[in-house]
């Protein structure tokens, strides 16, 4: 990574998304994404179900009853504990991304950003990396064979603007910067909202001692993550590559020692 | 491409040089992503416009290259929208370089079970002919013994998608021709 | 807001962020009420009851603004005797004549004043029809005419409007709201102590609306308890106040500026009705006031009269007054209908709507262009307002045979915004200029284009004419200079027109400059100053961030660039502003000039001291306290002595098709609502109470979609966030109906039946109503067969039935019955309507009653 480029990425603070979906939009457009097909799933107004490799954005919407702790008599009302749960998933621009670890060709790459980005002029189609990702976001699309998912638009951050899903989003729910500072706004954030009783406020993702080392893109929830269909406990599949790699490494040397001393005592 | 130039691009000349010795990192980064260029940088010119959408009339920019429209974003100094815009917004640039847009004139003639084609400066013609002819078959100098000056014949309906200025010729032309039957949007 | 105005509603959000709270009123759970502070679910079409209840909770604790009420509203007006209340007459109010379905306002007047119609030589069948007109909306920046009223101060006197007002909500209490609107006691106090607590002198609140509150045959009245409310707890003129319509097209309030409406001329000067030997001076006598600034109404229409018929108009000729066509009643969009129906229309423009999906009772809509000679459709793509006569419902029901229908069909391309320059005027009265950016494609035109060069053409056929009635097309100013290879007219020409000219030929800077002589010319008076110092003041656009919170130089707003109308309220009667925090404008006594964040709205140099001198006219005649500048006595309305065609306090009746009698009067609805100029086959209206239809359906729009689809539902980007017709029940309706989540329902009513799939949501909440449970089913009205997302228009259920001042449809609330499964197709689809017609008991005249 350029040193002196900081890590960028985003945070998503769920309790100021609307549900407009204006990020998923804004992303297809910039990204020329085709669409994903019609399909009501009755899924409340999640349509889009999950991301793919034709849905680099996608809008989680989750109507559940909050079990009534506060007695304010605001959030009392009959039925005013009803919840629409909505949240903007994306690429995680994992710090040990799996999809990265195992391209064999070299078209995912780590760009300047901290972002993990894939070169479509290099993918072949393998697909290793779509079982790598433990959040299941890579994907192959179907009409070219090749791995799409969230650039974090590096053609616009390269130029200085922000990504187009950060640009759109109406309240700010999607913010983009330097990932230090995301981190320091997020835990305002989180105290904040605890601080006005909205205990269940928590960081996703933010934890650089996580199975996948932290995200580029962390999220601020209002449930637990499963809640959102994200998984509570992400690890990356490559995670002891480094170990297994040394220990390969020593089995390497050793076999070579052995074999120089075998034809050396052969001389 | 020398030499040179060609070692320089192998990836583990790049590996071993610029620190990236996992390859990757920059030694990874391909052609197409060292030549990446936002289309918002390379554009001709960059429009400043308002979303069709709804009124709250958010700020839009509108990029243009080759004289085609390459990209509709919010435009950042807007008072009203700050730069952002919802999903509608959003897709400004599928409504108006998208292949649902017909772009053709088309004719339906009476009793006609499918479309035809017609070339613009006819259908103008034709259609201002019948403006006339049922001007004149609606025509009321008088309704109960009172002065109307005016015609039932023809009818509008529309204008909250348009802009000022066309609503004030509409309103002008149609008003001058007599129609009274002039509406729009506003009651829906 | 959420919903419709995502980018709108980031200042909710920021305002939440620094503590506000936010209440959200609607009978669904939507993606606004996820962000508020409180939902409050209630009965489609109670409103009236529910804010009427507000009133009177704000009236009784005495929770109003006594300051700001005594000073800047009409609560110490005393009302004349003849008045009498809908408390004494069962829910009517004196005046009603109910053959003609009409009020005579005389009776609603102050004590010794006139009712302005009253003057000149009006007849009374004058007044009936220009009553069924609408004249509500002809005041759209103004308030109808009255003299200066007696006053009590001391608000005590029995016919003071204050003690009027008391009276009149008495009945609308916390229990009358459970039992109407299904909202429970306790959650009406929160609104209540919530919507006080945040009103006077250190805060303000603000009402935001769309058409939930315009659609019904009530909706004006809807406002007017708002209205009421607001001017009570002092939150009109004030920064953070206010009653805020959100508008859901691009220029919808530019298109009532400038209206292609048929009622009123640009800068809602009424249309003229036809009357016996009625000249210019007439008209301004019983159109005009004599306080105010519509006291220079004949300024205002003069100078119009100028710009569209030039040297043609002169003062001997009455500036051509004589070639504005006269009107005979109303001529809304739903008259045309019927005028198309019966034959006398045989022409029509479609000029971006889409009516066969977006107007109430799509149906007749259909069947009305399908009695036309021709019909021109503008539009980007193949909407179904320009295909019905090949794949309209009709034709698969065989109502209809292609063959048949004789009407000629012209499809015209239409040029984006993209594709023209030309100004929209937002929701906050802000013209916004958008530049061109590219060349239209193939055949696409702008509209401007399209009206230019059809009126040239016609002009051209016409020259040489020596038939009087071309008169006023030969005469008529058409000279536009046009640019580049398809000779698109400019707009910035257009504009400079609507801007107006002074005598010496440059543009004109204010409305205050307007002459009655002829030798001004102002296309729309209210839009004089657009075009101050030749330049398009509209285009301005200085970023937000580099001034202050008004951002005056972003755009220009009518009138003379005012952010928020009748600020002069948001100072005390001294003009110093009612508190720290909440300041905008202020009296500058040493130098003796309004000053303020925004453009004071007054008179900049009239103290708050002034009083009018005997005789004066015009807006010499408002004092230094009349804050309401643009109404005749210059005080916030509580009580509207004239003005409105249903009532001078809002009343509330049950929607038109209503599962439930009216709790309130005896009264069922609007007795002015109008109904009966639409009875048809096809328009049948519901019995009250009726258990054949014994839900209430009403019609929305989501965040992914636009209005009657045509800009939205053919592109794949946004069909895919929304990609069908649905329904939203709650789990109870559902197992009430045997409805299955994603399965497919079949919702019926006396107009039509139309399918949807099933969305069961928790965010549908039944509701106790009069003792028993109400389920209400939620109908987003985008779609319709064309296009590349489809479904069923929710509107083929909707019934024309109107709001008498506006013409707006009732589609927020109507009665209706769900069954599950598909809709039968083809003859059997009319069979089941015709089957629950007899079922419910319908006749032509069922529902007609005043």
């Amino acid at each position: 990574m350029d040193m002196d480029t900081p890590r960028m990425g985003f945070f998503t603070d769920t309790s100021v998304c609307i549900g407009c979906k204006a990020c998923e939009v804004a992303c297809k457009e910039w990204n020329l994404v085709p669409e994903d097909g019609l399909n009501l799933t009755g899924m409340s107004y999640d349509n889009t179900v999950g991301l793919s490799a034709d849905t680099w954005r996608h809008v989680a919407f989750i109507e559940q009853r909050k079990p009534v702790e506060n007695p304010d008599a605001l959030a009392m009302a009959a039925g005013g504990d009803l919840q629409w749960l909505m949240a903007s998933d994306v690429c995680k621009h994992c710090t040990h991304a799996g999809c990265l670890d195992v391209c064999p060709t070299g078209s995912l790459f780590r760009t300047e950003f901290g972002t993990v980005v894939v070169q479509e002029d290099i993918c072949n189609g393998c697909g290793y990396c779509v079982p790598a990702c433990p959040y299941g976001v890579i994907d192959r699309r179907e009409e070219d064979g090749r791995a799409w998912k969230c650039t974090l638009c590096y053609d616009r951050i390269s130029g200085g603007q922000e990504p187009a899903c950060a640009k759109a989003c109406p309240t700010d729910s999607i913010q983009f910067g330097p990932l230090d500072e995301l981190r320091e706004r997020a835990a305002l954030r989180v105290s904040e909202l605890q601080g006005a009783g909205v205990t269940e406020a928590r960081l996703y993702g933010e934890d650089p001692t996580d199975g996948v080392g932290g995200d580029g893109a962390f999220f601020l929830l209002l449930a637990e993550p499963e809640v959102y269909g994200l998984p509570p406990d992400p690890v990356v599949p490559t995670r002891d590559l480094g170990t297994m790699w040394r220990q390969v490494g020593l089995a390497a040397l050793t076999a070579v020692a052995g074999v120089a001393l075998a034809f050396g005592v052969g001389r | 491409m020398g030499v040179r130039r060609w070692i320089e691009g192998w990836p583990v000349y790049r590996q071993a040089t610029q620190g990236d010795l996992l390859g990757r990192g920059a030694a990874a980064k391909s052609d197409g992503s060292a030549r990446i260029e936002a289309r918002t940088h390379s554009a001709d010119r960059v429009v400043k416009s308002i979303c069709p959408y709804c009124a709250v009339g958010c700020g839009q920019q509108i990029y243009v290259k080759d004289e085609k429209v390459v990209q509709i974003e919010g435009d950042p100094d807007s008072p009203v929208s700050r730069g952002r815009l919802c999903p509608k917004g959003s897709a400004s640039k599928q409504l108006v370089t998208g292949s649902a847009r017909t772009n053709k004139v088309l004719y339906r003639r009476p009793h006609g079970t499918d479309w035809e084609q017609l070339d613009l400066d006819t259908a103008m013609d034709m259609i201002a002919d019948r403006v006339l002819k049922s001007r004149r078959d609606g025509w009321q100098w008088e309704v109960d013994g009172k002065r109307t000056r005016r015609t039932l014949g023809v009818a509008s309906l529309g204008g909250a998608t348009l802009d000022n200025e066309e609503n004030y010729l509409l309103k002008k032309l149609f008003t001058a021709l007599g129609a009274i039957q002039i509406e729009n949007q506003a009651r829906i | 807001m959420a919903e419709c105005h995502p980018v709108g509603f980031q200042w909710v959000m920021e305002a939440k962020a620094r503590g506000a709270k936010v209440i959200h009123v609607d009978p669904r759970f939507t993606r606004t009420s996820a962000m508020a502070d409180l939902h409050v679910p209630l009965r489609a079409g109670t409103d009236i009851a529910f804010l009427g209840a507000l009133v009177n909770h704000v009236l009784t604790e005495e929770k109003y603004f006594r300051e700001y009420m005594v000073a800047y509203t009409n609560a110490a007006a005393i009302v004349g005797e003849d008045f009498v209340d809908t408390e004494d007459l069962d829910g009517v109010f004196s005046g009603l004549d109910p053959e003609s379905r009409n009020y005579d306002v005389n009776t609603w007047q102050y004590e010794g004043t006139e009712v302005q119609a009253a003057s000149g030589e009006r007849d009374l069948e004058y007044e009936d029809k220009v009553s069924s007109a609408g004249r509500g909306e002809a005041h759209g920046s103004g308030g109808a005419a009255v003299d200066q009223p007696e006053t009590d101060k001391t608000l005590q006197h029995p016919r003071c409007v204050f003690q009027i007002l008391k009276r009149h909500f008495a009945r609308y209490t916390p229990e009358t709201v459970e039992q109407i609107c299904g909202i429970p006691p306790d959650k009406f106090r929160q609104v209540a102590e919530l919507l006080t607590a945040n009103s006077g002198r250190d805060r303000t609140t603000a009402f935001v609306y769309s058409v939930g509150w315009t659609q019904h045959t009530v909706g004006v009245q809807y406002i007017r308890t708002a209205s009421i409310l607001q001017s009570l707890l002092g939150n009109m003129g004030r920064p953070g106040g206010g009653i805020l319509a959100l508008r859901g097209h691009a220029s919808i309030q530019g298109s009532t500026d400038i209206p292609t409406l048929f009622n009123i001329l640009p800068g809602y000067i009424p249309m003229p009705h036809a009357h016996g030997n009625e000249d210019l001076d007439k008209f301004i006598e019983a159109e005009s006031v004599d306080k105010g600034f519509w006291a220079e109404m004949r300024s205002y229409l003069v100078s119009m009269l100028k710009s569209w018929w030039g040297p043609a108009a002169r003062a001997d000729n009455d500036f051509c007054f004589d070639y504005l066509p006269r009107l005979t009643g109303s001529h809304s969009t739903y008259e045309t209908v019927m005028a198309q129906l019966a034959g006398d229309c045989k022409g029509y423009f479609v000029l971006g709507e889409n009516p066969a999906v977006g107007s109430s009772n799509a149906k007749l809509q259909r069947l009305g262009m399908a009695e036309l000679d021709w019909l021109v459709v503008r539009d980007f793509s193949l909407i179904e307002s320009a295909t019905w006569w090949k794949d309209g419902p009709e034709i698969d029901s065989g109502e209809l045979r292609t063959e048949d229908i004789g009407t000629e069909v012209f499809f015209m391309p239409a040029a984006a915004h993209t594709e023209k320059d030309g100004s929209f005027t937002n929701t906050q009265r802000m013209l916004q200029w958008h530049h061109q950016a590219v060349e239209p494609p193939g055949d696409a035109r702008s509209e401007l284009w399209f009206t230019y060069h059809l009126g040239r053409i016609i002009r051209e056929k016409l020259a040489g004419s020596t038939d009087e009635a071309d008169r006023p097309i030969l005469d008529l100013t058409w000279d536009y200079p046009c640019k580049g290879a398809i000779a698109e007219p400019d707009a910035e020409a257009v504009l400079a027109e609507i801007n107006g000219f002074g005598p010496d030929g440059k543009p004109l800077s204010s409305y205050l400059e307007l002459k009655d002589d002829g030798s001004t010319m102002c296309g729309c008076w209210i839009y004089c100053g657009v075009y101050a110092d030749g330049e398009n003041q509209a285009a301005r656009r200085k970023p937000g961030a580099h001034q202050s919170w008004v951002a005056p130089e972003w755009g220009w707003a009518w009138p003379a660039n005012r952010r928020i109308l009748y600020n002069r309220a948001s100072a005390d009667p001294d003009g110093k502003p009612w508190s720290e925090r909440k300041t905008l404008v202020w009296w500058d006594a040493e130098e003796r000039k309004w000053k303020g964040h925004d453009v004071p709205d007054f008179v900049p140099d009239k103290a708050p001291d002034y009083q009018p001198p005997e005789g004066a006219r015009g807006a010499e005649a408002l004092s230094g306290t009349d804050a309401f500048v643009m109404q005749a006595d210059g005080k916030a309305w509580l009580y509207a002595p004239a003005g409105l065609t249903d009532g001078p306090l809002p009343t509330h009746y049950e929607p038109q098709d209503s599962p439930f009698e009216n709790l309130l009067y005896q009264q069922q609805r609007n007795p002015v609502r109008q109904v009966k100029p639409f009875k048809h086959p096809d328009n049948r209206m519901h019995p009250i109470g009726s258990d054949v239809f014994p839900y209430v359906a009403t019609t929305y729009r989501l965040t992914e979609h636009h209005t009657a689809g045509g800009m939205s539902r053919w592109l794949p980007y946004l069909s895919e966030l929304q990609p069908e017709m649905f329904c939203e029940v709650s789990p109870e309706l559902a197992a009430e109906r045997g409805l299955e989540h994603m399965g497919w329902a079949t919702i019926v009513t006396a107009r039509g039946a139309i399918e949807a799939r099933v969305m069961v949501t928790e965010r549908m909440t039944p509701l106790t109503v009069q003792g028993r449970q109400l389920h209400q089913v939620g109908l987003p009205y985008h779609w319709g067969p064309n296009g590349y997302s489809v479904g069923d228009a929710a509107n083929e259920l909707a019934s024309i039935s109107l709001d008498p001042n506006t013409h707006i449809q009732e589609v927020k609330a109507l009665s209706c019955d769900v069954r599950p499964g598909r809709r039968p197709t083809g003859k059997a689809r009319l069979e089941l309507v015709r089957e629950y017609q007899r079922r419910a008991g319908i006749t032509e005249d069922t529902g007609m009653e005043p």
